[in-house]
């Protein structure tokens, strides 16, 4: 297995997790009922966390010494591999669900399935994220339903994010040259087949949200190559990176 | 905007570790069951306190009044019979 | 005052100064009652607001470990402040008229997050005077006479304890790191120390709360008690650092094993009291906006649990 492409591949779960706890981590104080902002808070911390345990094993992939900060705080937007629907902000909180909810159905399959990979190491911070991921998923299941299946304002601030955000959920399970590599080595599932368990929890869930899945939509890509991000990453790596930019090379 | 039905108030109950009652830690807001269960996860268990987790509406609970605290509690206090000490054995007899 | 009045009125006192506790259905005189839910309530206020100025933060906390340590502690004080609210729901108002409260001006909370949060070491600076401060109050407050109040003060200090250990970690950091680090820290304790005083009140003589609430146990200690004994914990923690509390009559007195400091700005206080601090009108409106753009959702929410009770209850009328 080509060392490069293992790095890309941490590097992509590592800024997944690590953008939309960034993104979640922008509600800290702001949320809509304090229960919530706990709630939401509690989610964000996860996936910090997990953006930590990924970054830092990207970094002993890569062999050169760079530490979890150094991948998080120095790289700029070209060399960030998250995929697009994660970057974008926040909104109102029907988009903050919306986004959550399409995300964490994919993490869900992809890390259940990374629980069997042949690498020992991914295996176990898969088996300990996925637990966290489960829930997540619950989470923003149940508010996905709840918010479609509220009020008629709710249910259409629904539609309306689900409308915005959908054009980025087919990057999720798009296959790259990474992505076959990884499932030649068994280190990744195939992503057609989490495609297919993606696609039916989206739809009932949609379903059961009273929602409806936009058709035929063009779908977005070019987050997880890093070819093409949105304008909003570098936003986000502005404010992330502030601090160490401002005063390079010291201890914090 | 506050004739707006507010999520009502639930009453959380945590069992600390299996072998243990669950007991009362506090309150929090939540529209339903499900959320009362899930905020009182991510409300009260923060750092491992609990193992399981019972919520109810605070309404449907039904105390006993203070002002009868005297007629409720206070016959029990000369019940010394209900108390073991209250029998007196010689000292020889053991395991009893 | 009638007879039966003064006859449970002496009883009370009588309980207090026993120090029992009194518990949500016991009788309790108005005024204690009124005094706790301000107290309670202004306590919860501070918890929520507070969350404001460190949460600025959270998006540029300079590494990862730091990150998670902030958002956990600003988390933490979401649940203190829900706690508190609690405590206060025992009194018989509801969350959302003390929100109402805040919102609207009557209701105070803690002047100290009326200040700005500027740099990094502020975060460090929040967490050891913001929180070291409290944690003076909120020790004496676990023995408080109120049985709700105490029981949520004892899992609050319960769950501080790293919030001041956090703080301080950064400012070390920064103080065994470069001169740039190292002056960011001074500058961070300079804006932080003053404030940080006043966050016990005003002095003795000008409380108007202290003295009943010290007959009814709800305050153990009074405002001076309380700052003195946050000066002589803090200016040697101050002096680890390498750092000089900005305060030029600071000096240790022998005779009265005490630090004697110099006269805080009153005036500054009551000011920002008043509403006239830096970041007063900012704070309230971050916390309006948030109550208002989350109505949609907590009334969907509502309408949603209806909902499906209904059709619960139609599912089990249509089986029977």
């Amino acid at each position: 297995m080509p060392h490069s492409a293992f790095f890309e591949y941490l590097l992509r779960l590592g800024d997944n997790a690590l953008i939309l706890g960034h993104r979640l981590s922008e509600w800290c104080g702001h949320g809509p009922i304090l229960e919530q902002d706990i709630a939401m808070t509690n989610i964000a911390l996860d996936q910090v966390g997990q953006a930590r345990s990924l970054l830092q094993y990207a970094g002993q992939v890569e062999g050169k010494g760079r530490t979890e900060d150094q991948l998080a705080y120095l790289r700029d937007v070209g060399d960030y591999r998250n995929v697009l629907l994660v970057e974008q902000p926040n909104g109102d909180f029907a988009h903050t669900i919306t986004r959550q909810f399409l995300f964490d159905a994919f993490n869900y399959f992809q890390f259940e399935a990374l629980k069997q990979s042949s690498d020992e190491h991914l295996r176990a911070i898969a088996a300990k994220s996925f637990k966290e991921i489960a829930y997540h998923l619950r989470y923003s299941s149940e508010w996905m339903i709840r918010l479609g299946d509220g009020t008629e304002e709710s249910h259409q601030r629904m539609q309306a994010a689900l409308e915005d955000l959908w054009m980025f959920s087919g990057e999720l399970t798009e296959v790259t040259e990474v992505d076959e590599l990884m499932l030649e080595t068994g280190v990744a599932p195939d992503l057609r087949s989490i495609k297919k368990l993606y696609d039916e929890k989206v739809a009932a869930i949609v379903q059961e949200a009273t929602l409806v899945l936009p058709a035929d939509t063009w779908m977005q890509s070019g987050g997880k190559t890093g070819q093409m991000h949105s304008e909003h990453l570098g936003f986000i790596l502005a404010e992330l990176q502030f601090v160490q930019r401002a005063y390079p090379g010291m201890e914090w | 905007m506050t004739n707006k039905k507010n999520w009502p108030l639930w009453e959380v109950f945590i069992r600390s570790k299996n072998g243990l009652s669950h007991k009362h830690a506090g309150s929090l807001h939540a529209a339903d069951a499900e959320m009362a269960i899930e905020n009182a996860r991510d409300v009260y268990t923060r750092r491992s306190e609990g193992v399981s987790i019972w919520v109810v509406e605070s309404r449907y609970i039904t105390a006993s009044s203070p002002n009868q605290a005297e007629s409720l509690f206070d016959p029990a206090d000369d019940k010394v019979y209900r108390h073991p000490t209250f029998y007196n054995l010689p000292d020889e007899v053991k395991h009893i | 005052m009638d007879p039966k009045q003064k006859a449970l009125a002496e009883q009370f006192q009588a309980r207090i100064d026993a120090d029992e506790k009194i518990e949500p259905k016991d009788w309790m005189p108005d005024a204690y009652r009124k005094t706790l839910i301000r107290q309670i309530s202004q306590h919860a206020h501070s918890e929520v607001v507070g969350m404001l100025p460190e949460g600025n933060w959270v998006t540029r906390a300079p590494s990862l470990r730091r990150k998670v340590a902030l958002l956990a502690k600003i988390q933490d004080e979401a649940g203190h402040g829900l706690y508190l609210y609690g405590a206060a729901e025992t009194l018989g108002i509801d969350r959302e008229e003390l929100l109402e409260e805040l919102h609207t001006g009557k209701a105070k909370y803690s002047s100290i997050f009326n200040y700005p949060s500027l740099s990094w070491a502020d975060m460090g600076a929040i967490g050891w005077l913001v929180d070291g401060a409290a944690i003076m109050n909120q020790v004496m407050l676990t023995r408080t006479s109120y049985g709700p109040y105490a029981r949520a003060m004892v899992r609050i200090c319960k769950e501080e304890s790293f919030h001041q250990r956090q703080g301080y970690e950064i400012l070390l950091t920064l103080c065994r790191g470069t001169e740039a680090q190292k002056q960011m820290a001074q500058d961070s304790l300079n804006r932080w120390w003053w404030p940080s005083l006043m966050m016990f009140g005003p002095s003795d003589e000008a409380s108007t709360h202290t003295q009943q609430s010290m007959d009814w146990r709800i305050k153990r200690k009074t405002n001076d008690e309380l700052r003195q004994q946050f000066v002589d914990a803090t200016v040697p923690q101050a002096d680890f650092l390498g750092l000089t509390v900005p305060d030029p009559d600071l000096k240790w007195n022998e005779a009265r094993g005490h630090y004697d400091f110099g006269e805080i700005d009153w005036a500054e206080f009551w000011n920002v009291v008043k509403g006239n601090g830096p970041c007063n009108r900012q704070r309230m409106q971050a916390r309006i906006k948030a109550h208002e753009e989350g109505a949609w959702v907590r009334e969907a929410a509502m309408a949603y649990a209806e909902k499906r009770q209904k059709r619960q209850e139609e599912r089990k009328a249509a089986v029977a």
